[in-house]
């Protein structure tokens, strides 16, 4: 009896060892074989590990006391709790639901614009006109965030722009960045302003690859510009539409804190305030390092969460997946 | 190409050009406004209510100003070392990523690849990346902002993309002439992937152009800052008295718009000017991108 199972026991071992075997006699072939391909990935291999892997680990502090002087190893373990004062406190409402907001009106503002002009510039047939359209579209794409927030303080100022228009329409002048109920529009206009340019060409792309033909066959068969719009256009570029709007959906919690930072104010943080400036204000001027890191990491999961469940969805729906 | 001849046509294709053109005058007047304002009187400005079709008066005062900013120009010279280095190691280091990831035989690129994919979803966030551009002692030098992000995934992806477009046949030749990888990416890859590389160079240049979020939380030295962190102080936190000690507040009140129009004057139109000549590049490279993403 116990001689079988040692029988058995080796039986099983074997192939395990076998594989194993296998795949190292595998690697040292390859090894000699692309050494130069090796000496190549070592500088990426590094670099990943150091500057994508270690913070990772560093993530850790999250769910310590972080102390400077102890460094991320140090420090007392304290389990959830940055994460429940987080939960409790007095922002986390605030934060979770701006950074939701912006992100609507992005995803209802913002995302269809540029399929628009796309759709728009689609039925221009004049190739240096179409040209010259796309050139000055594409512009504000190169402005640096920097400046577009400048023009923006400068615009919204008492006696700027958008308030010349205003009083030209009968309205009375005031600075609009102290306005808390016109952050979102400002902030989301100004994207809008920046991006629908540039978003234009993945559409542009996926419409020159339409076959000529079928929009021949439409007309043939009666179909006027909308009828070609309807049936030929859109239906082209609807893959490029969902796998955009699956990545949409999935960053439906993240908004990168570089803008917002740069034009809200404590008058406007009621409306103003996304969990990546939150994150920005309590780890690098509060310096409340282990806090932030938590509210960071929460952010990342649940965003990790909404783009596997949009792709989930699109998947069921579209047969469209990003992988 | 499909023709429209009748009556129907001609009216569908004016209706869209001119809601086109508006939609152009729209996108493109602010940047218009700053500069015909950057150009205007500054008292004249201040107390403009209209629109403006023409700089009111005109005035190169501001700009003399902008010049005389004790930071302006050597913040120009930082960006511009910047975003020399910083596109050059990033070039080097995509390079050799994308070079690693298109090899069709290589055994382990795989486990690469979901090292990298990984990291497109997953980070460590702000603080621990600051951290560990602080105990690396990088703070307030230049290693902070060209090295941490050496390598963008999204990039490298593109660029795998490019290479792994190119013909086989010719790589496959040089290997049986004895050639090795190092041989094969600089004499056989590269210089049919121009095209590719011009897009890297730009996405990347562009980028470290316009960057200042790395700028204002790893450098404390003003005299390191890049354009755009001197940007920051003259539009954003409105510290412009350095410009102009030597006017009185009341006179600095109305010339104090027209010094920040001016600025974003300066600052922009480098870019501005080398756009419109790259940007069949930027499109190629969103292509590249797209049709693997």
């Amino acid at each position: 009896m116990g001689n079988s199972i040692v029988e058995m026991g080796y039986k099983k071992a074997q192939p395990e060892n076998n594989r194993r075997k296998a795949f190292f006699n595998m690697l040292k072939k390859d090894i000699i074989k692309n050494k130069y391909v090796y000496i190549m990935a070592i500088p990426v291999v590094v670099y990943y590990i150091i500057f994508d892997y270690w913070p990772m680990y560093g993530v850790q502090i999250a769910f310590k006391d972080f102390n400077p002087t102890e460094g991320i190893m140090g420090g007392d373990w304290v389990g959830f709790k940055h994460f429940l004062s987080f939960f409790n406190g007095h922002y986390f409402g605030r934060v979770v639901r701006n950074t939701l907001i912006i992100n609507l009106y992005d995803l209802i503002w913002g995302f269809p614009a540029p399929i628009a002009l796309a759709l728009l510039l689609n039925e221009v047939y004049n190739k240096s006109f179409k040209k010259l359209i796309q050139t000055v579209i594409y512009m504000p794409h190169f402005i640096s965030g920097i400046v577009v927030a400048g023009i923006i303080i400068s615009f919204s100022a008492r006696n700027g722009f958008i308030n010349d228009i205003i009083e030209m329409f009968g309205g009375t002048r005031a600075n609009l960045l102290m306005r808390p109920e016109l952050f979102r529009t400002i902030y989301t206009g100004s994207k809008i302003w920046q991006g629908v340019g540039w978003g234009t060409i993945v559409y542009l792309a996926a419409l020159s690859g339409v076959d000529v033909q079928l929009y021949e066959a439409c007309i043939i068969d009666g179909g006027n510009r909308w009828k070609q719009m309807a049936h030929i256009t859109l239906p082209s570029i609807m893959p490029t539409i969902v796998t955009l709007l699956i990545l949409n959906i999935g960053k439906l919690m993240s908004e990168g804190a570089g803008r917002i930072i740069l034009i809200y104010n404590p008058l406007t943080y009621e409306t103003a305030d996304i969990i990546s400036s939150y994150v920005y204000r309590r780890g690098l001027q509060e310096f409340d390092y282990s806090f932030s890191t938590a509210v960071n990491l929460l952010s990342t999961v649940l965003n990790f969460l909404l783009l596997i469940s949009a792709n989930w969805m699109s998947r069921k729906v579209n047969e469209t997946s990003l992988w | 190409m499909v023709y429209y001849n009748t009556l129907e046509q001609k009216i569908f294709n004016i209706i869209t050009a001119f809601i086109l053109i508006i939609l152009s005058l729209i996108i493109i007047y602010p940047v218009v406004y700053v500069l015909f304002a950057s150009l205007s009187d500054p008292v004249k400005l201040m107390s403009n209510t209209k629109v403006l079709v023409k700089p009111l008066g005109f005035s190169v005062e501001a700009y003399k100003l902008v010049f005389k900013h004790p930071l302006l120009l050597s913040s120009y010279k930082n960006t511009i070392i910047y975003v020399v280095v910083g596109t050059s190691i990033n070039l080097f280091m995509t390079t050799l990523g994308a070079y690693v990831l298109s090899r069709r035989d290589a055994f382990f690129k795989k486990y690469i690849m979901i090292m990298v994919v990984i990291t497109m979803f997953f980070g460590g966030g702000l603080i621990p990346s600051w951290l560990l551009v602080k105990n690396l002692g990088m703070l307030d030098t230049m290693w902070a902002l060209v090295i941490p992000g050496a390598i963008s995934a999204w990039n490298m992806i593109i660029m795998r993309t490019g290479f792994m477009a190119l013909p086989s046949s010719l790589e496959e030749s040089a290997t049986i002439d004895g050639a090795n990888d190092f041989v094969i990416l600089w004499r056989i890859i590269l210089p049919m992937a121009k095209p590719v590389i011009a897009v890297m160079v730009l996405f990347y240049g562009v980028s470290h152009w316009n960057s200042w979020f790395g700028a204002m939380i790893y450098l404390r030295s003003r005299e390191k800052y890049p354009l755009q962190l001197v940007l920051r102080e003259i539009l954003v936190t409105q510290t412009m008295r350095d410009i102009a000690q030597d006017i009185d507040a009341v006179d600095f009140m109305p010339i104090e718009q027209t010094i920040k129009y001016a600025t974003i004057v300066v600052a922009t139109v480098p870019i501005m000017c080398v756009y419109p000549f790259l940007q069949k590049y930027f499109a190629k490279g969103v292509l590249i991108g797209a049709l693997k993403g």
